[in-house]
């Protein structure tokens, strides 16, 4: 393993966890909750943090300008020069939930009406949807959905496959061929078309919880055949190696030698893959939401709040309402650079 | 030959019997149906509804109603539409045959682009190109497919040099056939550079991989040693000898670019099967649904057999197996 294959897992690594954190806490770093609309201002564009005011002064504090509606247009604002907002850090704000459990009020940023002052300060750093909903809030509240939904999809087809690869493995035919058939059918379907299917024979009409755990379910059930595949063949490979055959020697049984020696070498490819399926299922979960066959409105999902987006006068008028569909995409890099270092790394410890 | 191809051609039929299982299990745990939802119309008599459910068969049990659905079939209609009340095979052949039309051109892009391009990279691995190829890819892999789509359409809003959306224009039926080609040929072009786009990076990665595996073994060397020329070697000794791997992967292209074909069938307004199956998801059109899912794997089957077909055609190991 190279020194810049080591710097890459390390980067790889630091740069998914902290994006994970900061997803996890949605709620301290987004100025809003997801669902706090502003009616005053729908399709605010994204607004410019000044250190220059208009007369030309320098200010050490970073601060916006209030909004006010173009002469003539109902969704189009200027900045109201007369109106200032210092943007201030850990701001008291909307109560909001941490892990579900939590209650807390302060947010990283964020700005405050003035005493005296009609007009309420708001700071839309990546704009404002239809409702008047902060983007950059939503984005980072869909990432609680995407990006855990790959996650926890991911895991479930790691483990199916993990199990079933195994047993495949482990007990040859005619079970062997059972399972790697149908894995190889699951792994052929065009998966986009397996996703549907397997969604349009559940109930369309849920809660969001319920929807959240059924998607999850339904990618996890479609994805297990990758992972089964490759197990499978770790497995056939690892049983030979001659301290398991040694073992079997001293009389070690099936389950024992599963548990002791099989499923350590099953690690160093499932890991790996486990780091490919995350953001491949997250594409597939913003996908789905996308469709309207995901989680619903009001919790956001990089997929529903996409789907806004293929109205011609929202696209066409308002960019930053594609911005939910850029957000996967380091992710996906991320997670990439993760898997082929990572690949390396078990490979050179092996 | 024959009994290779029979037999490929089993395996296929096999996967086609496996999936239709399949659905009608999974379709088995769906809660309610298309005649279920009628009760909610008070306009509907409970013995109405009963009568329908008798008569579409909806009422008997599962291997029964598998029965039914296999000779319809037979039959070519592939069950029946309950929401437009004609055989699901009527609704789906004119969109297959879209679907096609997107998906064939795209598929034959792809492949034009990928190869020359993998094999490229390969040559001059590690230098700039190979490193702008593996950029590109790599952007154009994290880039969702939805994503590509809607920034098109965002294009053709934005120029006006293109259409947005759909397949024909206002009152093209009335041209002549010229004028209707030239109409949709401008109509495809947006959609199949989507999907070309969204699926050309794995299988350039695949080509510049198996090339490498060619590249670095010694008969390749000893050609170079000879002072063969250099596209020489990699065209006419490195290709052929990297081609087995890529045709296989030929078949799984075919289920890759279905996908992102529906994905940019739904966002582009292509009346092609996406559209339908959406549709006839949230109307819980059954029979549509499975048939669509159905033709889209028949559609992968026969990828398969093409890239079989090939493959008995270039490895001489097949042919002396078989």
């Amino acid at each position: 393993m190279t020194q810049r294959k080591r710097t890459k897992l390390v980067w790889a690594a630091w740069f998914l966890a902290v994006l994970h954190l900061v997803i996890l806490l949605a709620g301290f770093f987004a100025p809003y909750s997801y669902d706090t609309q502003d009616r005053e201002h729908p399709y605010a564009a994204p607004m410019r943090v000044h250190l220059v005011d208009a007369a030309g002064r320098w200010h050490f504090r970073p601060f916006v300008y209030g909004l006010k509606a173009r002469e003539g247009s109902l969704t189009a604002y200027e900045e109201d020069r007369t109106q200032m907002f210092p943007v201030n850090l850990f701001v008291a704000g909307e109560p909001y939930t941490v892990l579900g459990r939590f209650h807390f009020q302060t947010h990283l940023f964020g700005v405050q009406s003035k005493a005296g002052v009609e007009a309420p300060a708001r700071i839309y750093l990546l704009g404002a949807d239809g409702f008047g909903r902060d983007q950059f809030s939503r984005i980072l509240y869909g990432g609680q959905v995407s990006l855990f939904a790959g996650i926890l999809a991911a895991a479930l087809s790691a483990i199916g496959g993990l199990f079933l690869g195994m047993v495949a493995g482990m007990f040859g035919r005619p079970l062997d061929d059972v399972i790697m058939r149908v894995g190889e059918i699951f792994i052929a379907l065009p998966w986009l078309y397996l996703l549907i299917s397997v969604r349009a024979f559940l109930p369309l009409q849920m809660s969001s919880t319920a929807t959240f755990a059924l998607v999850v379910g339904v990618i996890g059930i479609v994805g297990w055949g990758r992972p089964a595949r490759l197990v499978r063949n770790v497995v056939l490979s690892a049983r030979e190696r001659n301290f398991v055959l040694a073992a079997r020697g001293f009389g070690a049984g099936k389950f024992y030698l599963m548990r002791r020696h099989i499923l350590p070498a099953t690690m160093s490819v499932i890991l790996p893959q486990m780091a490919l399926l995350v953001p491949l299922f997250m594409m597939a979960e913003v996908t789905l939401s996308f469709l309207g066959l995901g989680v619903g409105e009001p919790f956001p999902s990089w997929g529903n709040m996409l789907a806004s987006a293929q109205q011609f006068h929202v696209i066409s008028s308002y960019w930053w309402m594609l911005l939910p569909g850029l957000a996967p995409a380091p992710v996906f890099l991320a997670c990439h650079a993760l898997a082929d270092s990572w690949q390396e790394k078990l490979k050179s410890a092996v | 030959m024959t009994r290779y191809l029979l037999r490929r051609l089993g395996h296929g039929l096999l996967i086609l019997f496996g999936v239709s299982l399949l659905l009608f299990i999974l379709q088995q745990a769906a809660p309610g149906d298309f005649l279920s939802d009628m009760k909610l119309n008070s306009q509907i008599s409970e013995g109405t509804a009963k009568a329908l459910r008798a008569q579409y068969g909806v009422d008997q049990p599962l291997p029964r109603r598998y029965g039914r659905w296999m000779l319809s079939v037979a039959k070519g209609e592939l069950g029946y539409s309950f929401a437009y009340n004609v055989s699901a095979s009527s609704l789906l052949a004119p969109r297959v045959l879209n679907t096609l039309l997107l998906s064939v051109p795209a598929l034959a892009i792809t492949w034009i682009i990928a190869v020359p391009l993998g094999v490229v990279a390969s040559a001059w691995r590690g230098r700039w190109l190979d490193r702008f190829f593996s950029a590109g890819t790599s952007l154009a892999l994290a880039m969702p497919d939805l994503l590509l789509a809607l920034l098109a359409i965002l294009i053709a809003l934005r120029t006006h040099r293109y259409p947005v959306g759909g397949m024909h224009s206002v009152g093209a039926q009335d041209w002549g056939w010229f004028a209707r080609m030239k109409d949709l040929g401008w109509h495809m072009a947006l959609p199949v550079a989507v999907v070309v786009i969204g699926s050309v990076s794995p299988i350039l990665r695949q080509v510049r991989s198996s090339m490498i595996a060619v590249l670095d073994s010694s008969y390749m060397r000893a050609a170079e040693g000879h002072g063969l020329r250099k596209w020489t070697l990699l065209f006419r000794h490195a290709l052929p000898a990297a081609a087995n791997p890529l045709i296989s992967l030929f078949g799984l292209s075919v289920a890759m670019l279905l996908s992102v074909t529906l994905l940019v069938e739904v966002v582009m307004s292509w009346p092609g099967i996406g559209p339908l199956l959406l549709e006839s998801i949230l109307s819980r059109d059954l029979f549509v649904v499975i048939g669509a899912v159905m033709l889209s794997t028949l559609l992968l089957v026969i990828g398969n057999l093409i890239a079989d077909v090939l493959l008995y055609a270039v490895d001489p190991r097949i042919r002396v197996q078989a």
